[in-house]
């Protein structure tokens, strides 16, 4: 603070333009939910459930993808379903990210075999894996606190 | 009506079609040879007393790796239910391997155009007279049908 300490009159802050700009995105982080098997359900329990209330680090539901920020991909992606969410993918507008929710989001789980996706990280990159089959909600919660932590440490002025 | 009885009426009514008759568990299923199945079906609807006005499944099984079965390689099976009169009846077709075609029986049965859709996905079963016999779960552009027992479990 320093030099600028009682330079400004009550109701400032300084900070950088990147603290702030993270700041608010990290703190707004719309998710496009690309439910596709039972961790959906899940992922929709934890949303909208009391004792979970996501909404409180501003992640509200959004089934757009020109107005979300986040895809949320829960549950066994299949070969038929991967071009859709790959346009998903596609229509979101950057900066965008990508949680894969559960074993078969993020490897295919159990399911080995010639209709399975073997993780969505052969369609689009993925940012945070959440393990877990389904993950616990507490599992969920701390995927969407690290995709925060990752996108405060992010650079705007300067890439 | 008993499930038995219905089978005679089938073999008294297509005299030399019905192969064999078999009883497992109380469920009664015919054999029968797949040139007239459609008449067949047509009968069990139509007739006053049997009205099979549902029909509850339509799917194939892989015989190929069957011990001791000398049998065609696939068998299309009907599951027929009467609503009105709660009787059921199954009934079986064997088809070879190298043409593994059989009539549809979608235009008796709306319900059949999926059930066969999905049958020919899987199983590579074609059926005659089908009015779209595209394929229903996998992608357009899949090869092969997953569920013959010589797919491999990755695919090809």
């Amino acid at each position: 603070m320093g030099v600028v300490q009682n330079l400004f009159e009550d109701g400032y802050i300084t900070t950088t333009v990147d603290g702030f700009l993270n700041y608010c995105r990290a703190s707004s982080i719309w998710p496009m939910t690309f439910g596709l098997a039972c961790c959906a359900i899940e992922m929709i329990q934890y949303y909208s459930a009391p004792q979970h209330d996501f909404d409180r680090f501003g992640t509200v539901p959004r089934p757009s993808p020109r107005q979300s920020d986040l895809l949320l991909v829960a549950g066994t992606l299949t070969k038929k379903m991967a071009p859709i969410v790959r346009r998903v993918y596609d229509q979101m507008p950057e900066p965008r990210y990508v949680i894969a929710m559960g074993s078969c989001a993020g490897s295919g789980g159990i399911f080995n075999t010639y209709s399975v996706v073997q993780g969505v990280d052969n369609i689009i990159p993925v940012d945070v894996y959440i393990p877990g089959c389904p993950p616990r909600p507490e599992a969920l919660m701390n995927g969407i606190i690290k995709l925060q932590e990752k996108i405060k440490k992010e650079h705007y002025i300067r890439k | 009506m008993d499930p038995l009885q219905i089978a005679k009426m089938v073999e008294e009514k297509f005299a030399g079609q019905v192969l064999d008759t078999t009883t497992y568990a109380g469920q009664v299923s015919i054999m029968v040879k797949k040139d007239l199945i459609r008449d067949i079906c047509l009968y069990l609807k139509d007739d006053p007393s049997l009205k099979m006005d549902h029909l509850a499944d339509l799917t194939a099984v892989d015989y190929s790796t069957y011990p001791g079965d000398t049998g065609l390689r696939f068998e299309v099976v009907y599951n027929l239910i009467s609503i009105e009169y709660r009787h059921r009846i199954r009934l079986k077709v064997r088809v070879p391997e190298e043409d593994p075609r059989v009539d549809t029986v979608s235009s008796i049965w709306q319900t059949a155009n999926w059930h066969e859709r999905e049958t020919f996905d899987l199983m590579g079963i074609k059926f005659d007279g089908h009015p779209d016999l595209r394929r229903i779960l996998l992608p357009e552009d899949w090869e092969g049908h997953p569920l013959r027992k010589e797919y491999p479990l990755k695919g090809y």
